[in-house]
């Protein structure tokens, strides 16, 4: 990557080599790599041979060009499996003081702080979630980190891991991640149960995360209902710049799920993901996304609406400052009858960051009475700034509606004026601009991300 | 000293010439109305006093509290007790009333408010207005009838509690029951918070309630004549022919 792209944060694997940063896991990828991320994590020996599958996979397939500019994304530079000992060699002093200052302005704990840094794996375990526990368990809702699943639940993994939502095969980084995945989540919810408090990573942030190859798996049985949360507002530290997590969720007849993320990597990490949602008869599905940090993020959230009268939402904010280029949107498939979907997509450039809405809307050739509505709104704080719609529509079958609205502007200097006339700084009256502007989403966040939301935004205005 | 002294300003938008050696000067705890033709630059006024970047002074000074404000942003002339109150009140999605006085208030104070202590001082306060409390969810100005707009500036008005207030047609657009609240609403500041005001308006008949101590005509960028509020009651059977040919 070069230097221009990733101010105010160096990639810390390009400093120089008296930096204080004494690093062991190898860069690059190759089988032995792959055979030994799977043999520390003890795998069965069906999941080893998934991760050889996918890497094949990987090798083959080119890297996409019909987005963002990969071509300084280097494979053999990136660290793609970070041993649980090297951890201990990374020190809070080598994180970046503007990572820093920003933990401080969000008014973040210590402990969380190395872990949010990426200093430590685990996180001391809060009461709150043993508890939560117990509550989860006497209903049999599974909630246990990735690696845990695979050999406690290897029926359920096996039948759903990348087999029919998102298969290696689906794109290079969905192949990458399967070769190289360690992580992540799986939440198991038994037919008509619906979990009422939201499953939050951060209530088992106990458990080994690493972020970087981070895999999802959320079923969801007929008739039951779960929202799942995953991040946090606050800026994650990496010590690796490439990150391609897999989402997948199966959304059965009549059930319900929702999957809310916001996400906030350090500025010189390529944020390239896959999720995915196949939801079945009048099953629910809905997408609540903000997209904050990252220096090259790709992320279109997918639903497949198979069944009969399913619904998908899909909302979603993107910011892109300085430096930080956001090809963001959503995928959705309406695949039978009386399915609808609505899209509604905000993004904000500032600094010369550019901001990119891709969507694909397909209603199948079967999917009469599908109904769908598009809206992609776009801010601009700034002549050095832009953005982009690229929205696909396509209609197989006329028995079907599809609207679609997209709107681009320049934050409106009247209404500046009119704020300032009150006595707000013009900071603060673009920040207040801005948080209206993207309230409509906001506040279908959890109460403390909306606030914590706010607060970022408010920084980022300040240049913090 | 007085509180606003406007002199020989002459003010450009766009390369057009809009105001052209204007002087108007106002003391403390007065009440100045001025009034005028369409066009003839009394907003382009009530901007250029707040500081609208849009409006370029070319010649003369305007002082508050006898020093120049030409040199400070919008904000900071609010922030010394100067309110506009708009003949056109801007819609901001998205902000509610309520989050956006309580920014305000921030910023006039240089510190934080508790959102608590805030909510219940401004319910007691719209009460006191009567205007329906479900006002301070809404988003600002947006979906506002005319009106509504022009009683959320007056609760901006008594929110903020500026020394100073031009109000730009605050009477356009009120029905008969919301011009008496709105001109009580303002009385109330006069008296109590001894605010000293320039009332812009085409109508005599805010000035009944609120008895200005002057009157000014303004003719294509310049006061042409000034007078007691007589000269309110002449404008409104005699129309502005009359001052135009003097
Ligand atoms: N932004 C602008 N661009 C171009 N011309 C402008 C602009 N603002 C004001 N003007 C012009 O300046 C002149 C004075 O306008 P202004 O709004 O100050 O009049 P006014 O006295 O407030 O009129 P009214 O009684 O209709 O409100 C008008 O000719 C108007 O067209
Ligand atoms: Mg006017």
């Amino acid at each position: 990557m070069s230097a221009s792209t990733i101010d105010p944060l160096d990639n810390v694997l390009e400093q120089p080599v008296d930096s204080k940063y004494v690093f062991r896991s190898k860069k690059g990828l190759n089988e032995d790599i792959i055979r030994e991320i799977s043999a520390r994590k003890q795998e069965p020996s069906w999941m080893l041979e998934k991760r050889l599958a996918s890497y094949d996979i990987f090798r083959k397939k080119p890297v996409p060009t019909w987005g963002p500019d990969l071509s300084a994304l280097n494979f053999d530079e990136i660290i793609f499996y970070i041993r649980p000992e090297d951890y201990k060699a990374m020190k809070w002093e080598d994180v970046p003081d503007a990572i820093k200052k920003t933990y401080d302005a969000l008014g973040i704990p210590e402990a969380e702080k190395k872990y949010l840094a990426g200093l430590v794996a685990q996180y001391e375990s809060e009461a709150v979630y043993t508890n939560l526990k117990k509550a989860w368990d006497s209903k049999g809702v599974l909630f246990t980190d990735m690696d845990s699943a695979v050999k406690e639940h290897p029926d359920l993994v096996k039948e759903y891991f990348m087999t029919k939502c998102v298969p290696a095969a689906d794109n290079k980084f969905a192949a990458l991640h399967g070769a190289v995945w360690s992580g992540g989540s799986f939440v198991y919810v038994p037919k008509g149960v619906k979990v009422d408090i939201p499953l939050q990573t951060y209530f088992r942030m106990n458990t080994k995360s690493s972020g970087q190859f981070e895999h999802t798996l959320i079923i969801v049985e007929p008739g039951a209902e779960v929202h799942y949360i995953e991040g946090c507002t606050a800026p994650r530290y990496s010590v690796s710049s490439l990150h391609s997590a897999v989402v997948e969720i199966f959304v059965k007849d009549n059930a319900r799920a929702r999957y809310t993320t916001i996400q906030n990597w350090s500025t010189d990490v390529y944020n390239l993901n896959t999720k995915r949602a196949i939801v079945y008869e009048n099953g629910i599905m809905e997408w609540v996304g903000g997209s904050m940090g990252s220096g090259v993020t790709m992320l279109y959230p997918a639903s497949i609406l198979r069944g009969k009268g399913a619904r998908a939402e899909h909302l979603n904010i993107a910011f892109a400052g300085k430096g930080q280029y956001k090809d963001t949107g959503a995928k959705v498939i309406l695949a039978a009858p009386d399915t609808s979907a609505s899209i509604i997509s905000k993004s904000i450039s500032k600094d010369g960051g550019k901001s990119v809405y891709r969507g694909l809307v397909r209603i199948g050739s079967n999917a009469t009475g599908a109904k769908a509505h598009v809206e992609c709104q776009s801010l601009m704080l700034d002549d050095k700034s832009s953005v982009d719609t690229i929205p696909i529509i396509e209609q197989l079958t006329p028995q079907s509606s599809v609207g679609h609205e997209a709107t681009v502007g320049k934050i409106d200097e009247e209404q500046l004026f009119y704020l300032m006339s009150r006595g707000i700084s013009r900071d603060d009256a673009v920040a207040l601009v801005v948080r209206g502007f993207i309230e409509p989403i906001a506040k279908e966040l959890p109460m403390g991300y909306a606030v914590e939301l706010n607060r970022l935004i408010q920084l980022e205005m300040k240049g913090a | 000293m007085s509180l606003l002294e406007i002199k020989n300003l002459h003010v450009e938008i766009e390369g057009k010439k809009i105001i052209k050696g204007l002087d108007l000067t106002i003391n403390p705890y007065e009440v100045h109305a001025l009034m005028g033709p369409n066009g003839s630059g009394k907003s382009t006024l009530s901007y250029t006093i707040m500081g609208h970047p849009k409006y370029k002074v070319t010649d003369g000074d305007i002082l508050y509290n006898g020093e120049s404000i030409l040199n400070l942003g919008v904000d900071e002339r609010a922030r010394k007790g100067i309110f506009l109150g708009f003949q056109y009140p801007m819609e901001v999605s998205g902000v509610s009333v309520e989050n956006f006085l309580r920014t305000a208030v921030e910023a006039k104070e240089k510190k934080d408010v508790p959102i608590l202590a805030f909510h219940k001082a401004l319910n007691k306060r719209v009460e006191a207005m009567s205007i329906p409390q479900s006002f301070l969810d809404r988003y600002l100005n947006e979906g506002f009838s005319g009106g509504e707009k022009k009683r959320n500036e007056i609760l901006q008005m008594a929110v903020l509690l500026p020394k100073f207030a031009v109000l730009d047609e605050i009477d356009s657009g009120l029905d008969i029951d919301a011009l008496r609240l709105v001109s009580e609403g303002i009385n109330k500041l006069i008296k109590e918070d001894r605010l000293s005001l320039l009332l812009i308006t085409h109508y005599q008949r805010i000035l009944d309630y609120i008895k200005p101590q002057f009157v000014h005509i303004m003719v294509d960028g310049k006061v042409v004549k000034s007078g007691g509020y007589e000269l309110a009651q002449q404008l409104d059977k005699m129309g502005y022919e009359w001052v135009k040919e003097e």
